[in-house]
């Protein structure tokens, strides 16, 4: 632990910090733009110049400067302030001032480091250089003039998302960051790199001149995407939601987000569900909320079932579950029908930050790029820091890093191959992520479970067996029995008189040909195409809501707009309907219904990891057959907001299908 | 104005280089310069076998060679490498040229030195032959360019053509130069200089005159 001392202010660093990691510890503010704690460290912008003694009598660049015994480092001297006005002024001179033009004013590196460091005018009478364009897909739009060349999105495209397509091309003064040939970057995480750019080098394409980051009211939110349960900030501007961006936490999406989280949120004001409708002759007609709590009425005969969909906060469910008095609820809305009887078997055990220290990962019929791009992220980084091995059985796939492909057959899950045993045997911490791939097959998670059994994956301070679940909902429902023994079929073949479909668009409906449906949701997707009654009820951004991510961890999100029109926030509606029904729901405000929803299941009162314990159930392990394929066939149009949201339909038919758009001088 | 890279059409180029490979020759000498790198450090001969590509390439168009996307591709795969990493390379240095060129690229120093040396009157010269500058001549025989210090500024004006340097030019040798080189014949390879050798110094030494015919030490006299 080296002693340095930062203006006059003695402390201890870690071994292995950074003069720029010492300076902050100390409290002083270094300016930078090349540098980010997340990424590998470039050293190209020299902003972070400081003084510092022992060394050469010259500032030195303290992001590259491993921070030693006895340091006196300056941040303060004339010296350094000198030499920031001096790197200032030839960062500028290239940069064209548009900053009233400019989508990152506002929110720009530059233009408050200037301002705080920066000499006030400029000396610079040439020309300044301007460089063309570059496509980088359908979602980051690009001023290449304004681009500093700190590299970040180049880096962040190799060492995070880990596709090698962006770089940078020419020399000294031509110089240009571009990916590939121009082409598109193929990747699910291309949105993060707008964030990086210190500058408007990178911006978001679908929210070009949109608005101004002051305008914009900030809420604190939960991403239902996925199931990672991506914290993210929602900025609004009166009733409508203009972006989604990610919040800094280290336990479950460091700071990035996936192109889905980020821009689906113009799905929000698409084909939403406004006003309550009744199926009047074959037809949905429009009605008012009595009569269409009357229709509802007629079915009533004090039961029904209730299927979650996938972007339901827990509220809706156990309101829902309260009002229904039944155990027909079921979450797994496409036919898995998993045992559940303990639920430590149907987590990701190992946490999201835990699977960066695994050496050995096997994964078993998950797309995890598409599942998960941000667990996927943490595989990367396991490899690039651990050296760690992943093998896969399935379909291969493109996971943008090396993986050994076991084949699809199944029965490598019985037998397994000696390369696979040999690794598994001697990690130190071997890890196993089922995916939904592989569960819609009989036996796999009794297999799985076996494996994990056979080489020890479970330890006293290791837990290696995982399932991946790619519904927000999913764990939540787990939690308060959202499963039915045998799954959808089974509940089906029950022929519920009255259904409750939470947001359940992916649901085969011919099952419930003889059930009086009504859906409870907020797009106008399948569901609502073969409801009895619709409700409608609020997205993710319209309700405060409790979500459980794929690990088990309890999230809570806040409302950041109103739902549009006479929809309203769904457990609302339940306890409306609940009068109606004559069962009147013990709750008046989301705060009692928490406080109910804590007292039935108390691991969703408490924000932060649910413990689940570990208790293995004994299933049936024989498999046999091959994993066909893998869930998610389209990222970008998987859920009703996303089939809603333009730039993602841009995005899948661009990236997914190969569609190509001709941009407007074309 | 830093434009895009000009990249000649891709999918013409593509239709014509997508099945490139090396030669048994070139693919020995590849072979021999990944050889002299750790196994796993592949990836450090990229620039010797982009040249060698280029140089295959040239053989093959009768020009000086340039590299078509699929070829910069082709090493990329050879060296299990990412395309993007290979390009990145191709285009820094300016010794690899990402569009075809005539038979000799004749690529004249305009820095100082050579500039205050007359390197004015060897463009000139390229002028009043029909080379233009960024450009190959009709008839495919010269590209010319304009490029930065060849260190060779002891014996400035220079240019450098395909792999030779011709030194100490004048308007009147860098014509003869050109005229050769169309007609056939290897100019003389070096300096222009009659009795001049490499860059000794021009019409005797100017300082050190003992060391002229022996090896003298100076030490004593400082």
């Amino acid at each position: 632990m080296p002693k340095v001392t930062v203006d006059g202010l003695e402390l201890e660093v870690p071994q292995g910090a950074t003069v720029l990691q010492a300076c902050e510890m100390a409290g002083k503010e270094i300016p930078r733009f090349c540098y980010h704690e997340r990424l590998s460290i470039a050293g190209n912008c020299r902003m972070c110049l400081v003084e510092v003694a022992p060394g050469p009598p010259k500032p030195q660049a303290s992001c590259a400067l491993p921070a030693t015994e006895g340091q006196i480092i300056r941040t303060d001297t004339p010296m350094v302030k000198k030499a920031r006005e001096g790197v200032m002024e030839f960062l500028l001179i290239n940069h064209p001032l548009d900053c009233p033009i400019c989508d990152q004013g506002g929110e720009c590196d530059l233009q408050d480091q200037s301002v705080a460091y920066g000499r006030g005018a400029s000396r610079f009478e040439e020309n300044k250089r301007a460089v063309t364009e570059k496509y980088m897909g359908p979602l980051v739009k690009t001023a290449m003039t304004r681009c500093i060349q700190c590299t970040r999105c180049v880096r962040f495209a190799e060492e995070v998302a880990g596709i090698e397509e962006v770089g940078a091309i020419g020399r000294g003064e031509n110089m240009q960051i571009t990916t590939y040939l121009e082409h598109a970057m193929q990747s699910e995480l291309s949105g993060n790199v707008v964030d990086l750019c210190p500058v408007g080098a990178l911006t978001a394409k679908p929210y070009a001149f949109e608005a101004r980051p002051w305008e914009l009211k900030k809420t604190p939110s939960i991403d239902v995407m996925d199931a990672v349960g991506t914290n993210i900030r929602l900025d609004s501007r009166g009733r409508a939601v203009l972006r989604a961006l990610p919040r800094i936490n280290d336990d479950v999406n460091e700071e990035w987000a996936s192109d889905k989280t980020r821009h689906a949120v113009d799905g929000l004001t698409h084909r939403r569900l406004d006003k309550p409708y009744i199926r009047k002759d074959g037809k949905l007609v429009a009605a008012e909320w009595a009569e269409a709590f009357d229709a509802i009425k007629a079915h009533w005969n004090g039961a029904a079932a209730v299927l979650a969909g996938d972007q339901v906060d827990c509220e809706t469910m156990f309101a829902a579950r309260e009002l229904a008095g039944t155990s027909m609820l079921e979450g797994r809305q496409t036919g898995l029908a998993y045992d559940t009887s303990s639920l430590s078997a149907v987590n990701f055990n190992t946490t999201i930050t835990g699977i960066e220290n695994a050496d050995v990962i096997l994964l078993i019929g998950s797309d995890l790029r598409r599942e998960a791009p941000l667990v996927n992220t943490r595989i990367q980084k396991a490899i690039r820091k651990r050296k760690a091995k992943v093998f896969a059985i399935g379909p291969m796939t493109d996971l943008t890093y090396k993986v050994e492909w076991l084949g699809d057959d199944l029965s490598a899950l019985t037998k397994a191959p000696k390369a696979l045993a040999d690794a598994l045997k001697t990690a130190e911490r071997p890890a196993i992520i089922v995916g939904g791939g592989a569960l819609r097959y009989a036996g796999v998670h009794g297999a799985a479970l076996a494996l994990a059994k056979k080489f020890k994956l479970v330890r006293d301070d290791w837990n290696g067996f995982n399932v991946l679940h790619f519904a927000a909902a999913r764990m939540g429902g787990l939690m308060l029995g959202y499963a039915h023994d045998g799954g959808i079929k089974k509940l089906a073949a029950a022929q519920p008189k009255l259904a409750f479909f939470l947001g359940a668009d992916e649901v085969d409906y011919s099952l419930f040909a003889g059930s009086f449906k009504v859906y409870v949701g907020h797009h106008g997707d399948k569901g609502a195409h073969h409801a009895d009654v619709i409700l409608p009820g609020a997205a993710y951004s319209e309700k405060s809501g409790t979500y459980v991510n794929l690990e088990g961890r309890v999230q809570r999100g806040e409302r950041a707009v109103f739902p549009p029109g006479d929809a309203r926030e769904d457990w609302a509606i339940f306890r409306a309907l609940s009068d109606v029904l004559g069962k009147r729901l013990p709750f008046d405000s989301l705060d009692a219904l928490r406080a109910e929803m804590a007292k039935a299941v108390p691991a969703l009162g408490v924000e932060g990891l649910a413990d689940y314990g570990w208790s293995e159930p004994s299933l049936p392990s024989d498999v046999s057959g091959k994993i066909v394929d893998y869930p998610i066939k389209d990222f970008y149009l998987t859920n009703a907001i996303c089939r809603a949201s333009e730039t993602m339909q841009k995005c899948s038919a661009e990236l997914v299908h190969g569609t190509q758009y001709l941009e407007a001088a074309e | 104005m830093a434009d895009a890279v000009n990249i000649p059409d891709e999918a013409e180029t593509r239709a014509k280089w997508s099945n490139f490979a090396f030669s048994k020759e070139y693919k020995a000498r590849a072979d021999m310069y990944i050889g002299r790198y750790p196994a796993g450090r592949q990836q450090s001969a990229v620039m010797a076998l982009l040249d060698l590509a280029q140089r295959q390439v040239g053989e093959e168009t009768h020009t000086q060679g340039w590299l078509p996307v699929p070829v910069i591709e082709y090493v990329a795969s050879y060296l299990g490498m990412p395309y993007m990493r290979t390009y990145e390379v191709a285009t820094f240095y300016t010794m690899y040229n990402l569009a075809p060129v005539g038979r000799y690229h004749v690529q004249v120093c305009g820095t100082t030195p050579c500039m205050l040396r007359g390197s004015d009157d060897i463009l000139a010269a390229c002028k009043s032959r029909g080379l233009v500058k960024g450009a190959t001549t009709p008839d495919g025989m010269f590209t010319l360019n304009e490029v930065e210090c060849m260190g060779n500024c002891a014996s400035a004006p220079m240019v450098q053509i395909n792999d030779d340097n011709y030194e100490d030019l004048d308007h009147g040798s860098m014509t003869a130069i050109l005229k050769d080189l169309a007609e056939g014949k290897q100019p003389k390879i070096g300096t222009q200089l009659p009795g001049r050798h490499t860059v000794e110094p021009y019409g005797g030494a100017t300082t050190l005159h003992a060391m002229v015919d022996k090896n003298h030490d100076y030490r004593g006299e400082y």
